[in-house]
Parts: C-alpha cells; structure tokens; sequence
C-alpha cells in the first residue's frame, strides 16, 4: 500500500515541476481578508492567490482557519450565523465579498466537495442529474449524457452505470465520495473546492480520490484543504500553511516540504505540533 | 482521462438559463411564509380579543363583584345569580381528584421507564401510553359514566349518579401518560455520570433514582405536572359527561357539580338564544378558565426553562 | 478509631436492597396501571358494542330508537371534516414551521411566535369553539358548516403540526443542505428539493396524528353549535353535518340503557378509524424511516 502511494506521488512530482514553470492565470485573488465569528478573529489579513488548472493545497492544525477560509471562496461561510468579513476576494476579476454578487451565480461556478460524503437521500442519477435541474436544464437527452459525462469524470461510472436508479446510500462511503464530486462536475463548474474529503475514507477510496484529483487538474482549478501532509505533498502544485488565522507560507509544495522559509512551517510538516 | 466529447456545454446552458425570474419570485416567498406563521399569532389575537369582548358586553350586564364574590351559579333561575366560585370550585374539585390519582401513577411510571426497564419493556409501554394519551376525551367520558361510576356506587352506595369522583378519576387516567412521557424525558436527560457517580459508592437503584436522578430533573417534572394539571381544568367531555350540571360551592365529591367546561356545553347544547346574558355568561367563564390555564402555561414553561440551563 | 463502622453498613444492606426490590416491584405495578384501564376499556367497550355493530349500523341515519339507529351520517361527516382540516392545516403548519426553521432570523418577533404556538397548544379546546363560534359561526356568517367547524379544527391542531414539522425538517443533516447550496441551489430550491423530500415522512406521520386528533375531539364542535342528531348528508362544505363523536356524546347522554350500547358501537367505529390513520402514521414512519 505504502509503495503504491510513494510510486504515485513519485509521479505526481515529476509532473509538478512542469506545471509550475508555466505562468498561469489566476482565478482568485486574496487581498486582506479579514474574517470574525461573532468576536473571534479567525482569519486575518489573508493574500493568497489561486492558481488556473493547478491543484492548490491548503494545510494547518485545526482550527487555523483552513475550512473557514475554503467556505468563504464559495461564501458558504455565511451559512455560520454571526459572520463578518473585511477585504476582497476576487473571483476572476470581481470581488464575490460584495454583496451584489449572487450566491447563486459564485457557486454555479465553484463547486464543493465536502468533509463526509453527503449525497442526497435519492437515486445515484437524481444525485448527478440535482445541479443541472435546479438551473433549469429539463431536457432528458441532455440529463442523460450529463450524467454519464460527470460519473466517467469522476471514475465511478462502470462502479453504478447498471444502477443508476438506486439509492445513492447503497454505495460504500468511498463510491459515495465520488458520487458528489460527480454531482459537482454536473455543472461544469470552474473551481472546485475540496475540504477535507477523504477524512471519512479508506486507504484505498482515499488513493482512488487523490488520482482523481489530479485528472481532474486538466479541467479544473482545485483547492484542497487537508489535515493529511503527505496528501498535500502527493497531490498538490502549490501549498499554503494556516495558521492561527493566518497565512504563514505559501508557495511551491515542493519548496514548501523541502526548505520551508518560516520555523513553523518546518515544525508542522515536521510533525512537532498539530 | 476519457471524458466523452460533449456535444453540450452545460456551463453555457446554465449561463444562458440565469435564474433572474426565479430569484425574482424567490424574494417573496418568505413574507408568503411569514404570513402563514402570523395565523398562530392571529389565532391568539382572536382568543384574546373573542373573550375580552363578550366578557366586556357580559359585564355591563352583571356586575364584576357578582361574578367574583357571589356564591351561586344559577344561570337559568328566574333570579339569575352569576358568582362564578362554584364552577370554578368544581374544576378544581376535578383537578385535585385527577392529580391525586396521576401524579404518583404517572410519576412512578416514569421512574420505572427510565430508571429499571429494559429496552424491551420500553418498547411495549412506550406505545401503551401514546395510545391511551390518543383515546377520545368522549371515549373516556363514556367510560366514567357506564362503567367507573357503577363499580364505584357499588362500594359507596351514597354516591350519585353524577359525582366529582368518577371523573376526576377518569381525567387522572387521561393525563397520566402525559406526566409518565414528559417526567421520564426529564428523567432521561440527567447526565449518565451523576448515576455511575452513585452507583459506585454502593448506592442501590432506588437510593440513586430517588437522592441524585429526582432532585437533578425536578424542575422538568414538575413542569410536566404543572402542564398535566393544565390539561385537566380544561378538559370538558368527561366532566360534561359524568360530573352533572349542578354547580356548588360544598366540597363534597359524592354529588353533582359542575365545572366551568361543562357549563359551556350546557348552554351549548341549550337553547340559550344568541345575545342572551347566558349566551355571553359563557364567554366570562371561558375567559377564566383561559386565565387559569395561560397562567399555568406560562409557569410551566418558566419552570422547563431552567431546567435547560441548568446542565 | 474508624470513622464507618463496617458492620453497621453491612447490617443495614439487606434491607436496603429489600427496599429497592420492592419499590422497583410499586414501580412496575404502577406501570401496568396503563395497560390495566386500557384492557378494561377496550373490553367493556366491545362487549357492549359489539352487538350493534353491523351493516344496518353502517348504514342507518340516527333514529330515536336504538335498534334503528345508525352512524352514517356521523361517520361520512367526520371525513368531510377531514377533508377540510387537513389541507388547511398542513399548508398552514407546514409554511410557519418552514418560515421558523429556514427564514425567520433570531429576532423578538421569532421568539414570539414560538412561544405563542407553544401557549396556542395549552389552550384548552373548548377555548377554540369559542373563538370559531364567534369568528368563523358568528363573524363570517359561515353557519354551523362544514367549513366553520373545520376551519375551527385547524386552528386547534395547528401546533401540533407546526411543531412535527418543525421536528421533521430541522432533523435533515445540515450536510444536505450544504451540498445543495453549494452546486448553487437557492435557498427555495434547497428546501423544496432537498430539506422538504427528507422531511416528508415526519411530516406526514405528525400530520396524521394531528389529524387523528381533530377526529377525536368533541368541544369545539359543541360550542360551535354542530347538531348532533341529522338525518341526511352535506352536499358541499357550506352544508351543516354533525361527526363521530357528537353523535357519541348524543347517545351517551340519553337515558336509556341501549342507547349506550349503540354509543359503544359508536365508538368502536372511531377507535377503528383512528387505530387505521394511526397504522398509516406507523407504516409511514417504518417505512421511509431515513438513514443519513
């Protein structure tokens, strides 16, 4: 298993340092974001820019900010009762913390897959087939190959392509997963952001999951927050530290992993806190 | 990576079906919503103002102090007389006799649900009392009448046809499951380590239920039996049933009474015309008893209440 | 010198656990209590009944003679009373627990309307045959209808409703909703595809109970002024009608003894009604009983 994991990543590296030589362009762009609970200061003065087709991961202790700072990318965060923000997220070239902005329109573009999987109590194609049909897409031809297109994508379409119709809670937590990054690629989104999403896996799922993360790159701007190291080390292109609600480094993960710039960046991925 | 060639770009239809009109309909949806909500509150208002009203209208017929200090209810006499006591008297009559026979009853169930049963047992009890919280109040009513009051006048041949006892009786059975269901919830929810705390100094079941688990989750069981009681003033078909309609002021449970329910009934059933002081004479009683049971209410909640915060 | 003496403790064991034994053993008989009146009841109740329980029963109008009387009118009465509370009362309850759980924002207003519903339901239920006396009787001249006493019946059982549905919705994983929101669902979207499907099962069996309630309930509707002694039919729900249980009540107040074996009757075919609408509640339950 071990050996599986250290031969992928092997591989992933080498195709990491082709990746960042090219300048990309930049889907958001962080400028000051500064975030409370009620009185608590959970992010602070945040800058950090994210990357076109790159994998972007996001590590730090719990607590740091990390999830918080995900779920403000698609504004989720304001489903937390008592949230303030101050600063600017730009997402290509619009600031999504102004309050014009729809909701509605920011997270048709930037899809979420989620800590546990959580797919609707329906069928695995009602699963798929949610997005399209909430945005007004009928057509049953259309439905269709969406479906299939998004579960190919998600490589779990020869695991239920004979039971599309049955209830998604049928599939193992792994499959389940899948499912709803499946769901997500249904509409087509441009980023997606990941938290935390083979927390609730096993080793195996977590390994399907992580090279689906990297065909997915081809497509798709990726954030991946993660408690796991070696997860960000594997699969990401660039890699930023959380912590205490700020950004202590951000930069190339293999920079970040072999000489990180700030102490406690070498103290976490060192394993001596968190 | 095989992905299909897409003849469609989902992203473009979507793009092209922007939900303008639905965002549009969606903004109002929660003032429809809120309107739905302000019935409950309109529902009160109605209560409120219905009783304040007619009470008002029925004052300017009899006066104030008749109503509270005189000592006979005679409606229908030729020399009516509106004291209200006696009514009220019955209803309590009623609630003392029901709380006499639901508070131990439904108070021990509760302690034996929560505090000895196995999960099998609660699984066929459970039930039980829903079903018997579910029976008609005229179901019950008809029990009272042909069957509690006959078994009980053949071990005191005094007792009336009509009597407190029977359906005081009865409305104790009919609130029983409640103080059994809301007291064992309370019982429930008092922490797990309270009990093994006890337990381990060598304390038995019963020292534990009774030193540490009903003093931690009183206030949850009295308010369930505040509530209970509550339930009790206001319930009419049994009393209407088999409790008379001879309004005293003796306490004297072997006679005819009468409560204030069942005097509402009585002119409703009655041929009392709209307009009459009878006819409005029921609403200064509904208005009591809607005091009586608000304020019950309202204690029982303030009571619940701090229960919540205590742990 | 010891501070507990052992033997004293040991001594005073067995009675203490006599004690327990025994209370444990009042506690139990307490409990039976229950099943005791209801095996009582429900014998006395067939007994009685059981007799005039057949199809002439089923078909007869009420008559002043016992062996001539009937439930039809009473029976096909209380499901025109179903047929009005039960949409009033679930659009009703179903839009106020949606507005509480999903829009209303922590403010006085909120908290008022969650502790007038929770008032609204200790209210006894003759109060609501005052109210739909002089509102619904009185006010909207709607007569002793089906509607009046049906609109009155919703009110009564509007809490219940609200606060099943309340229940059923908030029990939804927040994930779902989550999840909806963030492929960019609207907040209406959400609750009609996602929140409103899972709930439905708790919806509906506290709806029905709810409803069971309404059929069982004898005061509002005599305040309301429903006739219980009727010969005939509503046509549609401005006609007047009486229901099972004023027609029970009738029987049960008459003086004469057979009478009360025609109310037994009568009552065995409410308790039938209401143990099938409770069975549909269980099955409901059982049935769509979710796994999140």
């Amino acid at each position: 298993m071990n050996m599986t994991l250290l031969r992928t990543s092997e591989a992933f590296n080498m195709d990491k340092t082709v990746v960042s030589q090219l300048s990309k362009e930049k889907v958001y762009e962080t400028s000051q974001l500064n975030l409370w609970y009620g009185e608590k200061h959970a992010l602070k003065n945040i800058e950090l820019d994210i990357h076109q087709n790159e994998v972007t991961a996001i590590i730090g202790p719990s607590g740091c900010g990390k999830s918080t700072y995900l779920k403000t990318l698609n504004r989720m965060v304001e489903l937390t009762p008592d949230v303030r923000t101050s600063g600017e997220i730009k997402y290509r070239n619009r600031n999504i913390l102004d309050k014009s902005y729809k909701v509605e329109e920011l997270r048709t573009q930037v899809g979420m897959v989620f800590q546990k999987p959580n797919p609707f109590p329906k069928s695995i194609y009602e699963n798929v087939a949610y997005g399209p049909k909430i945005h007004g897409i009928r057509n049953k031809k259309v439905l269709d190959e969406v479906v299939e297109k998004s579960l190919r994508g998600a490589a779990i379409w020869d695991e239920v392509k004979d039971r599309l119709h049955d209830n998604a809670y049928g599939l193992s937590g792994g499959q389940q997963q899948r499912l709803c990054i499946a769901r997500c690629l249904a509409i087509e989104p441009d980023v997606i952001l990941m938290d935390e999403p083979t927390s609730a896996l096993d080793p195996i799922s977590t390994l399907k999951v992580e090279e689906l993360v990297q065909q997915l790159k081809e497509h798709y701007s990726i954030i991946i927050v993660t408690h796991n190291m070696q997860q960000a080390a594997r699969i990401s292109d660039r890699t930023a530290f959380f912590l205490n609600g700020e950004v202590i480094e951000y930069n190339n993960t293999n920079t970040i992993f072999s000489r990180p710039s700030d102490q406690r960046t070498e103290d976490y991925i060192s394993g001596r806190f968190g | 990576m095989r992905v299909q060639q897409a003849q469609y770009s989902i992203r473009e239809m979507i793009q092209e079906r922007k939900q303008k009109k639905r965002i549009q309909i969606e903004r109002f949806i929660p003032s429809i919503l809120s309107l739905t909500a302000a019935v409950s509150i309109l529902t009160t208002l109605g209560i409120v103002f219905t009783l304040i009203f007619e009470t008002i209208t029925f004052f300017k017929e009899v006066s104030v102090s008749e109503f509270f200090t005189a000592d006979k209810w005679y409606p229908f006499a030729e020399a009516a007389s509106y004291g209200v006591m006696p009514l009220v008297l019955g209803t309590l009559k009623i609630t003392m006799i029901a709380a006499l026979v639901a508070v131990p009853i439904g108070l021990a169930t509760a302690i034996y649900l929560s505090e000895y049963a196995s999960e099998k047992t609660r699984r066929v009890i459970k039930p039980i009392l829903e079903i018997l919280a579910g029976v008609p109040t005229i179901v019950y009513g008809f029990f009272a009448l042909t069957f509690v009051t006959p078994v009980l006048r053949s071990i005191f041949p005094s007792l009336e046809m009509f009597n407190a006892l029977s359906p005081g009786l009865v409305v104790g059975i009919m609130i029983t499951p409640m103080i059994a269901s809301l007291s064992e919830d309370a019982l429930v929810s008092v922490p797990r380590t309270m009990r093994e705390g006890a337990l381990a100094l060598g304390s038995t079941k019963l020292e534990v239920t009774l030193k540490v688990v009903l003093p931690a989750a009183i206030s949850g069981i009295v308010a369930s039996i505040v509530l209970a009681l509550s339930r009790a003033i206001g319930e009419t078909m049994i009393v209407s049933v088999a409790g008379g309609s001879t309004p005293s002021l003796n306490m004297d449970v072997t006679t005819s009474i009468q409560t204030m329910t069942a005097y509402i009934v009585q002119v409703s059933t009655g041929d009392a015309g709209y307009g009459t002081t009878i006819y409005y004479s029921i609403y200064a009683v509904g208005m009591t008893l809607f005091l009586f049971t608000l304020v019950m209410n309202l204690l029982a909640q303030y009571i619940s209440r701090k229960v919540r915060e205590e742990y | 010198m010891k501070l507990i003496d052992k033997t004293i403790v040991a001594k005073k064991m067995p009675i203490r656990l006599v004690r327990n034994t025994i209370l444990k053993g009042l506690f139990f008989l307490a409990t039976t209590f229950g099943l005791l009146v209801l095996g009582i009841l429900l014998y006395r109740i067939f007994a009685q009944g059981i007799g005039y329980l057949d199809w002439d029963f089923f078909q007869n109008f009420a008559s002043r003679r016992p062996e001539e009387a009937g439930i039809k009118a009473a029976l096909i009465g209380s499901i025109w009373l179903m047929i009005v509370v039960a949409p009033v009362a679930l659009l009703l309850g179903l839009g106020t627990a949606i507005y509480l759980e999903e829009y209303a924002k922590k403010n006085w207003f909120t908290s008022f309307i969650k502790l007038n519903i929770s008032n609204l339901a200790g209210v006894p239920s003759i109060i609501f045959g005052l109210l739909g006396l002089t509102i619904f009787v009185r006010a909207l001249a709607l007569d002793r209808s089906v509607l009046a006493a049906g609109l009155t019946m919703s009110l009564l059982v509007l809490p219940v409703i609200i606060v099943a549905a309340q229940e059923a919705i908030r029990s939804v994983p927040r994930e779902l909703r989550e999840a909806s929101y963030g492929m960019g669902a609207t907040k209406w979207q959400t609750i009609v595809r996602v929140v409103l499907p899972a709930a439905i099962p708790g919806i509906l069996t506290g709806s029905i109970l709810a409803l069971s309630r309404a059929v069982g309930e004898t005061a509002p509707l005599v305040v309301v002024g429903i006739p219980m002694f009727i010969a005939f039919l509503p046509k549609n729900v401005f006609d007047t009608f009486t229901v099972l249980p004023m027609q029970i009540y009738n029987w049960t107040s008459r003086p004469q003894e057979e009478f009360q074996s025609v109310a037994a009757a009568g009552i065995l075919v409410l308790l039938f009604l209401l143990i099938f609408m409770n069975s549909i509640a269980v099955f409901i339950r059982n049935k769509f009983q979710k796994r999140y």
